[in-house]
């Protein structure tokens, strides 16, 4: 190709020059935070995939140079492409904000809430966008729809109750495995993801469909249950693999390896590897390689401070300094109760992040 | 009687049969095409004529046939879409049902526009006989040389394949139809690209109803300039209402879109008049997707004019006080009947229908469902109203097709008209269970049939 065309766009103010045939959501990743719409559906990597979740829409106030007409309805920016001159508005448009509490409220209803004993809570892209963007309550007072949970094979759990229907997993099987051997069956609110007739999912690459499920509806079962994610510690390793390219991120406690996945970018999708190549990893690193000995660490990932998995990573840091004593001459604000005094239960002087091993009731009793 | 185009010969012994159709003057529209004219004539002449897509949108049929992408080398596809699954439209399976040839014709001749040598139409599963008979035409219309290779001897090769859908509501919006007739899951596409650019098998394609295309008949018979005198406005041609509801006679009629909706429901040649002799409560105009009018906003629009039987007419005052032309699904209610009842009857339709594919519709169709099924059992509540009003306000516009606003207007709009209704249904739970709330002030004051 020759010299490449740059458009201007405009997202919430911020005007930044991206190459055309670029859509509206790439241009504000590359602006980068809150003017970023939150995507569940879509998945650079996967083609075909996006449109469907509707938590991206974003309203087109100028629609480009040529023509500043602005677009009537608000459009999935995952799927629409940038114009010259054309200006956008994310966060400073109420409509927007509006539409996508909705679209939060809409993919809540039938969402059993189930977090407490859900293995994704901690990187659960519907947990951040339901924080972000959702209201505190629910106006649904009816009975959920709930499913079976369905085995699919020896390493996939389908909790299709959790399912919020963005195709990512058949657009990934579809795309990264040699052969897809589930769907989507049935159509509206009743559609699931399936095999037809119960079928196992066993091909090379299909371990990757638990990284692209935003939510906890395709589960590792060979990580169910045993440890909650922000327990573990994320650390970058690689082997040898010829199926795959071997880097991966080792989710471990102590020396024992929890869970492997994929590496994972800032917008939890999976990062190319070092050599240019896909980053998907196949199912013999996924779920075969769980001692430490079968890998090379890197070193840690760098994890957001904001993400819940990294809390108690960051022990020896250097603290903020404390606002009250600050402004109060050093006192510190009377407390009506010290809630540590009183509590049996609640015990700060216990690290649990030390432990090297889940938490026991015996390490409370010291 | 009004001008009638598409409907002239259709009770006429045997006009099912390519004999008696072309004795009829059948097929004139096709010789006259082929051989005295230029697609780009027949482009224009359907684009004099004013014609309007007859499937719902009325989005001008010429116009979209323009608007094609003529890439070199890529052939280009005209799809029917004999898909009517809207509740209250049965007009295309009349016309295909009695007089198949006239949709064949058109066919021919439009696909000769449109250069389309391999022409589909999509037909829903359940008129599982209508296949037939189209088979049967297309078979007569082949051995007599209206369809193949060289038709006429000039040189234009065409071939019309019947394609039946699976029994979903879906596949009668263009995108996913296309996708079902690729053999895919009938999922909407997201546009654009449109399907006049990449439609189905990423080829230049124009999607038409079955009446829009049969239309295209007498416009090349006419001559466009002829075929827009009839009517009025931009309304122009005839356009096939199916009636039903509690209607004296209801069925299939042509009107040339200068009657009254009054005259349309009371007059003998039409409706016939409320069976029964009761009294009109509300209608909906053009199928179930579209708002629901009640009878003094029916019959007058808000500025106190009649209102007529076309697209402006109809949508006259918006969604406020208005409503729409469709595909032509004229549905009837007298005072008996229930709009509470109704709504939900519908979304429960929409949500049965809803493909699933974005997340507004799925969630939004079976939720408004559920509370209209709350309070058409007298266990609602008043909060239950503003709800539901903000649930399709919610749904409205934020969906990749068309099925998210046809599920959230007849809620809207009977929300709009009969609040008191639903309130009503709140307030006497019981009562609501034995007995209908009535006129009250939305009643038609003005006509009052004989014998009422």
């Amino acid at each position: 190709m020759a010299e490449e065309t740059l458009f201007k766009v405009t997202i919430d103010n911020i005007t930044v020059e991206v190459p055309a045939g670029t859509t509206i959501l790439q241009a504000a990743r590359k602006i980068g935070g809150e003017v970023t719409p939150p995507a569940m559906c879509y998945y650079s990597k996967l083609q075909g995939s996006g449109g469907k979740c509707r938590t991206c829409l974003v309203e087109v106030s100028k629609g480009s140079e040529k023509d500043p007409r602005p677009m009537p309805k608000l459009v999935a920016s995952c799927r629409t492409t940038v114009m010259d001159g054309m200006e956008v508005k994310n966060v400073t448009s109420p409509r927007v904000q509006e539409a996508r509490a909705g679209v939060v409220e809409f993919l809540l209803i039938n969402h059993p809430l189930d977090c407490p004993i859900c293995d994704q809570a901690g990187e659960c892209h519907l947990q951040d966008l339901s924080y972000e963007h959702g209201k505190e309550g629910s106006r649904y007072e009816f009975q959920k729809r709930t499913f079976k949970k369905v085995d699919l094979g020896e390493y996939i759990q389908l909790h299709m109750t959790r399912c919020i229907l963005c195709y990512r997993c058949v657009f990934a099987a579809d795309q990264i495995s040699p052969k897809r051997e589930h769907g989507v069956l049935d159509r509206g609110d009743h559609a699931q993801i399936a095999t037809f007739i119960q079928k196992n999912l066993h091909n090379e690459f299909i371990g990757n469909v638990i990284d692209v499920c935003p939510v906890g509806a395709l589960t590792d079962k060979t990580f169910r249950f045993k440890n909650r994610v922000w327990f573990t510690k994320p650390v970058n390793a690689h082997r040898h693999c010829d199926k795959c390219c071997g880097e991966v991120q080792l989710w471990l406690r102590g020396d024992e390896v929890f869970r492997v996945t994929a590496r994972k970018d800032e917008w939890g999708e999976v990062k190319e590897a070092s050599n240019g190549k896909t980053g998907w990893i196949c199912n013999d690193c996924r779920f075969e390689k769980k001692n430490l000995a079968d890998w090379v660490i890197e070193g840690p990932t760098n994890v957001n401070r904001h993400s819940v998995i990294a809390q108690n990573k960051y022990v020896g840091l250097v603290k903020p300094t404390e606002t009250f004593p600050a402004i109060m001459k050093g006192r510190n604000p009377k407390l009506l109760m010290d809630i540590h005094s009183v509590s049996e239960v609640n015990k700060p002087n216990i690290h649990l992040s030390q432990l090297e091993r889940p938490a026991h009731s015996t390490d409370f009793n010291q | 009687m009004g001008v009638k185009l598409l409907l002239a010969k259709a009770h006429i012994e045997g006009i099912r049969s390519y004999d008696v159709y072309r004795r009829e003057g059948g097929y004139q529209a096709v010789e006259k095409a082929l051989k005295t004219m230029s697609p780009d004539a027949v482009v224009e002449e359907v684009k004099k004529s004013g014609l309007r897509g007859r499937g719902g949108a009325g989005f001008p049929t010429g116009m979209k046939w323009s608007f094609i992408a003529k890439p070199e080398g890529v052939p280009r596809h005209l799809v029917c879409n004999a898909d009517e699954s809207e509740p209250g439209t049965f007009k295309d399976r009349y016309l295909m049902e009695h007089i198949p040839h006239l949709l064949i014709e058109g066919l021919i001749v439009s696909s000769f526009a449109l250069g389309s040598n391999n022409t589909y139409i999509y037909i829903r599963g359940e008129y599982a006989w209508i296949v037939d008979i189209l088979e049967k035409a297309i078979e007569e219309a082949k051995q007599n040389g209206w369809l193949g290779n060289n038709i006429l001897g000039t040189g234009f090769d065409c071939n019309i394949y019947v394609q039946r859908g699976a029994g979903a509501y879906i596949c009668g919006e263009e995108t996913a139809l296309l996708e079902s007739l690729e053999g895919k899951r009938g999922n909407p596409r997201i546009k654009p690209p449109f399907p006049a650019i990449k439609g189905v098998w990423d080829r230049p394609t124009v999607v038409n109803n079955v009446e829009t295309l049969a239309a295209v008949v007498p416009i090349i018979n006419l001559g466009g300039e002829e075929y827009a005198k009839i009517g009025v406005g931009r309304s122009t041609g005839t356009k096939l209402i199916s009636a039903c509801g509690n209607i004296n006679k209801p069925g299939v009629y042509e009107i040339d879109m200068t009657i009254s909706v009054e005259e349309f429901i009371y007059s003998e040649e039409y409706c016939g008049g409320i069976k029964n002799g009761k009294r009109l409560k509300a209608c909906i105009p053009g199928g179930s997707s579209v708002p629901i009018l009640p009878a003094n906003l029916l019959l007058k629009t808000a500025k106190g004019e009649t209102r007529y039987m076309n697209y402006e007419s109809l949508s006259d005052g918006g969604f406020a006080t208005g409503s729409m032309m469709g595909s032509g699904g004229f549905i009837v209610f007298d005072e008996d009947q229930c709009v509470v009842r109704h709504t939900y009857t519908l979304a429960r339709f929409y949500r049965h229908e809803s493909c699933g594919q974005c997340s507004p519709c799925r969630e939004g169709t079976g939720w408004m469902e559920k509370i209209l099924l709350r309070l058409e059992n007298g266990h609602g509540k008043m909060s239950d109203i503003d709800l539901l009003w903000d649930i399709q306000s919610k749904i409205e516009g934020n969906t990749i097709c068309p099925l998210g606003d046809a599920a959230a207007w007849p809620v809207a709009a009977a929300i709009r008209h009969f609040r008191d209704e639903f309130e009503w249904h709140v307030l006497h739970p019981n009562e609501a269970q034995v007995r209908n709330f009535g006129l009250a002030h939305y009643a038609d004051p003005l006509q009052v049939p004989a014998g009422a």
